[in-house]
């Protein structure tokens, strides 16, 4: 990883524990612009619990992390406009449309979003010819698909901490996600994911840091 | 922040049109559990005005309750409260806002439909009148504490005995200068005091329930 400038967010000495189990300790790790950060490991390893950490829904046993070279508490707010995560769960309502589920995420994010913009993405996404169907009558996939349409709506976020963004697409719609990671980081975005699909991300700085080199 | 406020609050309105059978279960439980008195006391008009003020207090409290429960319950399901805990704007102002939407699906409706509830008891016009100011004014405040409730309970099993225990002793004051309105009224004393009580309650309860639920969701999502 490149440490020439400040990295957008880092952790030092980060350590993890679930329940009793601690997963993992002592991790380090810089993720800097145009960075592409894959986390990997087992089941189990506490991906899922890092990229939580990453962006403040959990706390961490102990360890600090930055943004931007400072301490999170001090650039909460810079902290929390500058990322964008998506879980395993959508964060889909199954009575709304997907135009309606994307205008409604975009604004509880804090972030305007244009109806042109909102329906553009959805096309774009493939789901064109589903505008108007509730979510509940969507497919596992084309709900995950009305999740990932945020990230093409120019989203002010610079960092996407993305839990298994893969799961559930068809072929077309990796493919077009990995576009979108890729333009993202060229327009000197960085990524943080996790996934265990074998997808090929076009990006010239890449670094894939292993949760089981880590673990306790 | 007006804006996410808007958009929230916009937001539960409509999902709620989209299942209106859920809104209506309070109110069911509020006009059900007000019509069993006259039919169980028996139809003494002076009797049953006598306990109008508590039945009628008693019964909003309990449907509030039953429904507050489910406050964050769809939110935190879908993951939804994840990306409000992460939004750059205040996370006890989305609160405020589900709340906001919250009471007027099922505060608001019981205010609206106690004069009819008050014609079972045999109130007079003024009576009536002055139970529907203390709900109108009491019934927020207790939407507003059993958020505190429902995001201290959120993801429990059993949490809806829970949230009973919790939110149930929070309630005492605003149902002692609510139901005493009334007996006041009857008793030929002024009610003004009762309500501008209610209203402070309110505003108490305005400034410290978002914030500590918020916090508290914070805490359930770790």
């Amino acid at each position: 990883m490149a440490e020439a400038t400040v990295p957008l967010i880092s952790a030092h000495a980060l350590a993890c524990t679930r329940g009793s189990a601690r997963l993992f300790a002592g991790l380090e790790l810089a993720v800097g612009e145009g960075e592409l950060l894959q986390v990997g490991g087992a089941n189990g390893s506490g991906k899922t619990s890092l990229l939580r950490i990453l962006c403040g829904l959990s706390e961490a046993e102990s360890g600090e992390l930055r943004w931007g070279g400072e301490p999170v508490k001090k650039a909460k707010d810079a902290w929390r406009a500058g990322l964008l995560y998506l879980g395993h769960r959508n964060a889909v309502k199954d009575d709304f449309t997907p135009l309606e589920n994307l205008r409604a995420s975009a604004a509880i994010a804090g972030e305007a979003l244009g109806e042109d913009t909102a329906l553009r993405a959805l096309v774009d996404i493939g789901l064109g010819a589903r505008l108007d169907v509730p979510a509940r009558n969507l497919s596992q996939g084309q709900r995950r698909r009305v999740a990932l349409a945020r990230l093409l709506c120019g989203t002010r976020a610079r960092l996407w901490i993305l839990d298994e963004p893969f799961t559930a697409l068809d072929v077309r719609a990796v493919a077009q996600l990995a576009g979108a990671m890729a333009d993202h980081i060229r327009g000197g975005g960085a990524v943080i994911y996790t996934t265990h699909q074998p997808v090929e991300i076009d990006a010239s700085r890449r670094a894939l840091l292993n949760l089981d080199d880590y673990a306790c | 922040m007006l804006s996410v406020f808007m958009a929230v609050l916009r937001r539960d309105l409509l999902l709620a049109w989209r299942r209106r059978s859920d809104v209506l279960t309070a109110l069911g439980f509020f006009l059900l559990v007000t019509s069993l008195f006259p039919l169980g006391v028996g139809p003494e008009p002076d009797q049953l005005a006598q306990i109008a003020g508590g039945v009628m207090w008693v019964a909003a409290l309990l449907a509030t309750l039953l429904s507050v429960s489910r406050l964050f319950e769809s939110d935190e399901a879908d993951g939804t409260l994840e990306q409000m805990l992460l939004s750059v704007e205040p996370l006890a102002v989305i609160v405020l806002a589900k709340v906001c939407a919250y009471w007027l699906l099922t505060g608001l409706p019981l205010v609206l439909i106690a004069p009819l509830i008050a014609l079972q008891f045999s109130l007079t016009p003024d009576e009536t009148l002055i139970v529907c100011a203390s709900l109108l004014i009491g019934t927020p405040t207790l939407s507003l504490l059993g958020a505190i409730g429902a995001s201290l309970t959120l993801g429990l099993r059993g949490g809806g005995a829970l949230i009973a225990l919790l939110v149930l002793p929070l309630y005492i004051p605003v149902l002692i200068f609510g139901a005493g309105a009334i007996d006041r009224w009857r008793a030929g004393l002024e009610v003004g005091s009762n309500l501008a009580l209610l209203a402070a309650c309110l505003l108490v309860a305005l400034a410290v329930a978002p914030v500590a639920s918020a916090a508290a969701l914070r805490i359930a999502q770790d």
